[in-house]
């Protein structure tokens, strides 16, 4: 829940410095996968990973810089992306599952 | 020798016996005796030679993969089954002398299901009982939350060793090193610790290692194996009896390599596909009525100045 809220407060600040910029954006987690497995979107977007798999799965980025909790079955998590980069993840639960989003202003 | 092991027609026909009923699922718990390479039957439990086989010998019973705070379809009710697992742990006919937990005790790590973990777990009628976290119990801080509850015991490491009845024992983590599109690892700092821990121990003793995912690799393709294990198993390879018992893929598989017996043992929570079987590992759904026999506890005899330990999968619901 702690990660939900700070997700939505960066949103809004995100927001109220660019409105309109950053179309907000879903990752679905479903049959031990990521899909999109490669996102590509614009700094201060959102996004929202559900996860629609009767088990648990979670969203880490490997150097720490974001990291859910265990996420149960229609449970979500919610990062907002303000830098430049190729942010690469992963499931700790079941390592075989990665992702990858890339933050580009154009 | 035991007397099982004299007639090579015998142990042929009580493993295909043992694997036929292993194969169905047939609810009967099974006594194995691994020794000299080759995994023998000694017999079904409710048999008196296997209870005799079992008389005089140190004991301790295995429970796996309780999953507290699972309530989906594969299983809505897992402190039930667990209750069921104690149940017959408790019903043994002589009290084991400790329980081991292979990991995974809760679903998410949440604070609550350890404490409604630890709190149906002293249910079991035992002194002790010696965990080693699975990966769904690292989701909380990494093991922050496993090692609140049961660090204190093994001075706030999620590894550690203890000597028991001439056995010694070693439990390891293998849920937190992990990299990408890879299979877990133990990680160089334990690795470097069990060399360490073991370099005193001597040849003869029997040895049990006890881990969450299995310490030889199952099925990659679903993760389910060690990446480092090797390096481990080299530190085991001079010991005349490893015995290596694992949780994690919810179902018995065994192997034998060299001195080295590897068992994976049921989950107390919901079942999951033999390795390839499905196009994903996960929960799997199967009939109310089968439920019970796929899942269960262990329970496993040292016997003094033998090489073999015997080991019995007693499923939460009776035979067929």
């Amino acid at each position: 829940m702690k990660f939900l809220i700070l997700g939505l407060g960066a949103v809004l600040l995100s927001c109220a410095g660019m409105p309109g910029e950053a179309a907000d954006t879903t990752v679905e987690i479903k049959t031990f996968a990521f899909a999109p497995q490669e996102l590509t979107v614009t700094p201060g977007t959102t996004v929202t990973w559900i996860n629609h798999d009767q088990t648990a799965h979670n969203v880490v980025s490997p150097d720490g810089k974001f990291a859910s909790p265990g996420m149960d079955t229609d449970d979500r998590y919610t990062f907002t992306f303000e830098k430049e980069g190729d942010f690469a993840y992963l499931c700790a639960l079941h390592p075989h599952m990665v992702g990858t989003v890339h933050v580009h202003s154009h | 020798m035991s007397k099982h092991s004299s007639d090579s027609d015998d142990v042929t026909m009580s493993r295909r016996r043992a694997l036929t009923c292993l194969g169905a699922w047939s609810g009967a718990a099974i006594v194995w005796g691994v020794g000299g390479g080759v995994p023998r039957a000694l017999g079904m439990a409710n048999e008196a030679s296997t209870a005799q086989a079992a008389k005089g010998q140190f004991t301790f019973a295995q429970i796996s993969d309780t999953h507290v705070g699972f309530n989906k379809e594969a299983n809505p009710d897992v402190l039930k089954t667990m209750r069921q697992a104690i149940a017959s742990v408790n019903a043994l006919p002589r009290r084991p002398a400790f329980v081991v937990h292979t990991g995974d005790i809760t679903h998410l790590s949440k604070p609550e299901e350890f404490d409604t973990a630890k709190q149906v777990l002293s249910e079991i009628k035992v002194e002790r009982i010696h965990y080693v976290p699975g990966e769904h119990d690292a989701l909380d801080s990494g093991l922050g939350g496993y090692l609140k509850q049961h660090g204190a015991a093994t001075g706030n490491r999620p590894y550690y060793s203890f000597d028991d009845h001439g056995v010694h024992f070693v439990g390891l983590a293998n849920v937190i090193d992990f990299k990408a599109g890879s299979m877990p690892a133990l990680g160089a700092e334990q690795l470097e610790w069990l060399e360490k821990d073991l370099a005193p121990v001597s040849a003869s003793t029997p040895v049990v290692v006890l881990a969450h995912i299995p310490l030889w690799t199952v099925y990659e393709p679903w993760g389910w194996g060690t990446a480092d294990a090797g390096q481990a198993l080299g530190y085991l390879r001079r010991f005349g009896s490893v015995t290596v018992l694992n949780g994690h893929i919810h179902q018995v598989m065994q192997k034998v390599e060299g001195n080295v017996s590897f068992h994976t043992a049921m989950s107390t929570a919901f079942a999951q596909p033999k390795p390839g079987a499905a196009d994903q590992p996960g929960p799997l759904k199967v009939d109310a009525g089968q439920l019970g026999k796929l899942l269960g506890t262990r329970e496993v005899s040292v016997v003094r100045g033998k090489r073999e330990l015997a080991t019995v999968d007693t499923p939460v619901e009776g035979s067929v």
